[in-house]
């Protein structure tokens, strides 16, 4: 069984297409300045519909993770690994895998810089991050 | 001060555990009856009725032969029962409904006539947390804890000490499924799960059911069992996505939930005598206990290690033995519920002293929504 692979909407097409073209690219209101992920068209902060995509820095620490050792479908070849949290460093976090460093708990340092990098997935270009010296 | 309804009947199916002979139907309907025998009633007194979406409340009456003048089908994960509660206080108020009954079953084990739950690749959580692979509540529920343990120090010792606290009580308790006394060491010499969670600090996997029985508190004399006041209820949500959590360390909907029921009850930490809490893993009393306001933020692994929540502590918590070692059909609220309702009629497996107060804290998906009941002696 293939690893599952995200489905685009009219509301994540932009944020897919950054990443096929090797840009993070996220959303921040234009009302009261706050970045925010995953994509939606209203802010979370204030609820104001005007808001506009930019391309963050691919800058981000590590935030949280656990190790999982039941490989979800499409991932027994990968057991144990990193499921993480990152954040941004314009704030924003998002779900990832973590590259170029074993994915053990002496190795994955929580508040560790991070860089983006991409992998091809079926039809998309998923986001991971690696070691921020690492990419 | 009260929401002005009581709980009049409560009770489980006759087994829980392993249970391939039923399908989740058959567990909601076996809850069912001896939720309405408990209350003294028979099924056609019943006017509402509530249950998560799978069966759903249509079916669930159906079966049952109920004709519902008023029905909430809220499935917002483990904890919807304590919603349905609440809802039904407000239906009873408005004259909606005066007989609700609240049922949950889930052969959620065996997975006989059960349904299946996996993301759509198009939803938020398809696109944003399925990819990384995530499997399930042990990998998702989990994922904000190495963040405490850093900000506050927290250990895989202590941690690992809420499952030995709880297997404690389990200890007394004939029906649940994991009695024997476990140790520190067992727990992290247990297989891991998802670091930092090995398997006993994961709730178990079963089959099960429970129904209550719920009607105005004005009825509170005309039931055979002793009435259980709902004396205060709250709902919150957070979020679908635990990676979008506001803050790791922290449950901003136990919070929430917690505030308002206990507002509405009129009470403070100082008069709760029993507590259950939501426990599919051993993090969640830490979370709970802090977002409740037993104990400051930081506080509750130091608090649990020092043995207030065991059998003779000054807290008296997850006495069933919990989601970790009593049962856990997936959906725990129903059972979180029924160990409060029991404690404060008197008949619990490992009864307190004569709690006045009990309150009950229930978790939704993964830190999703949170349901928080206050149930009193007196009204």
């Amino acid at each position: 069984m293939a690893k599952p692979e995200p489905v685009p909407t009219p509301e994540t097409q932009l944020f897919w297409d950054g990443c096929a073209a090797g840009e993070l690219r996220i959303q921040r209101c234009l009302d009261c300045g706050k970045p925010y992920f995953y994509p939606r068209p209203v802010c979370p902060e204030c609820g104001s519909t005007n808001v506009e995509w930019f391309t963050a820095s691919g800058e981000a620490t590590l935030y949280s993770y656990v190790i999982n050792h039941r490989p979800a479908p499409g991932f027994e070849d990968d057991a144990p690994y990193a499921i993480a949290v990152v954040q941004l460093a314009e704030g924003p976090r998002m779900m990832t895998n973590l590259v170029g460093v074993p994915n053990t708990p002496d190795e994955l340092v929580l508040d560790m810089p991070l860089r983006v990098t991409f992998e091809q997935r079926g039809e998309v270009s998923l986001p991971l991050f690696a070691p921020a010296g690492e990419v | 001060m009260s929401t002005g309804v009581i709980i009049a009947g409560a009770a489980e199916t006759n087994q829980i555990g392993k249970l391939p002979g039923y399908s989740t139907l058959g567990l909601h309907i076996e809850a069912a009856v001896n939720a309405v025998a408990d209350a003294g009633l028979t099924l056609k007194d019943i006017d509402g009725i509530a249950t998560v979406s799978a069966p759903g409340p249509v079916q669930v009456a159906h079966a049952l032969g109920i004709v519902p003048r008023w029905m909430d089908g809220t499935g917002v994960g483990g904890t919807s029962f304590l919603l349905h509660v609440r809802h039904a206080a407000a239906a009873i108020a408005a004259g909606d409904a005066s007989t609700v009954l609240i049922t949950h079953g889930e052969s959620g084990r065996s997975r006989v006539g059960a349904s299946r739950f996996a993301p759509a690749p198009s939803s938020p959580q398809g696109q944003f947390e399925a990819p990384y692979g995530v499997f399930g509540a042990p990998t998702m529920f989990t994922m904000p804890m190495l963040r405490y343990m850093k900000d506050y120090g927290l250990t895989h010792e202590q941690l690992a000490y809420v499952a030995v606290a709880q297997r404690r009580w389990a200890a007394k308790n004939p029906r649940a499924m994991y009695r024997d006394p476990i140790t520190v060491d067992d727990v992290l010499d247990s297989r891991m799960v998802a670091y930092p969670f090995h398997l006993l600090e994961c709730c178990l996997v079963t089959d099960g059911g429970g129904a209550l029985v719920v009607t105005s508190a004005e009825r509170a004399a005309d039931f055979p069992k002793p009435a259980v006041h709902v004396l205060g209820a709250g709902e919150s949500a957070e979020t679908p996505l635990i990676s979008q959590m506001a803050d790791f360390t922290e449950s901003q909907a136990n919070k929430l939930a917690g505030q308002a029921a206990f507002a509405q009850a009129g009470i403070t930490t100082a008069d709760v005598g029993h507590l259950m809490i939501y426990d599919a893993f051993a993090h969640l009393p830490i979370y709970g206990l802090e977002a409740l306001g037993f104990v400051a933020k930081g506080e509750a692994a130091g608090f649990i290690g020092d043995g207030n929540t065991e059998p003779g502590g000054s807290l008296p918590l997850n006495t069933n033995g919990g989601g970790l070692s009593y049962t856990h059909t997936g959906m725990y609220g129903m059972f979180a519920i029924l160990e409060g309702v029991r404690q404060i009629r008197g008949e619990a497996a490992a009864q307190v002293d004569g709690p006045q107060i009990s309150v009950v804290l229930g978790n939704g998906g993964m830190f999703a929504t949170s349901g928080v009941l206050v149930l009193g002696r007196d009204g």
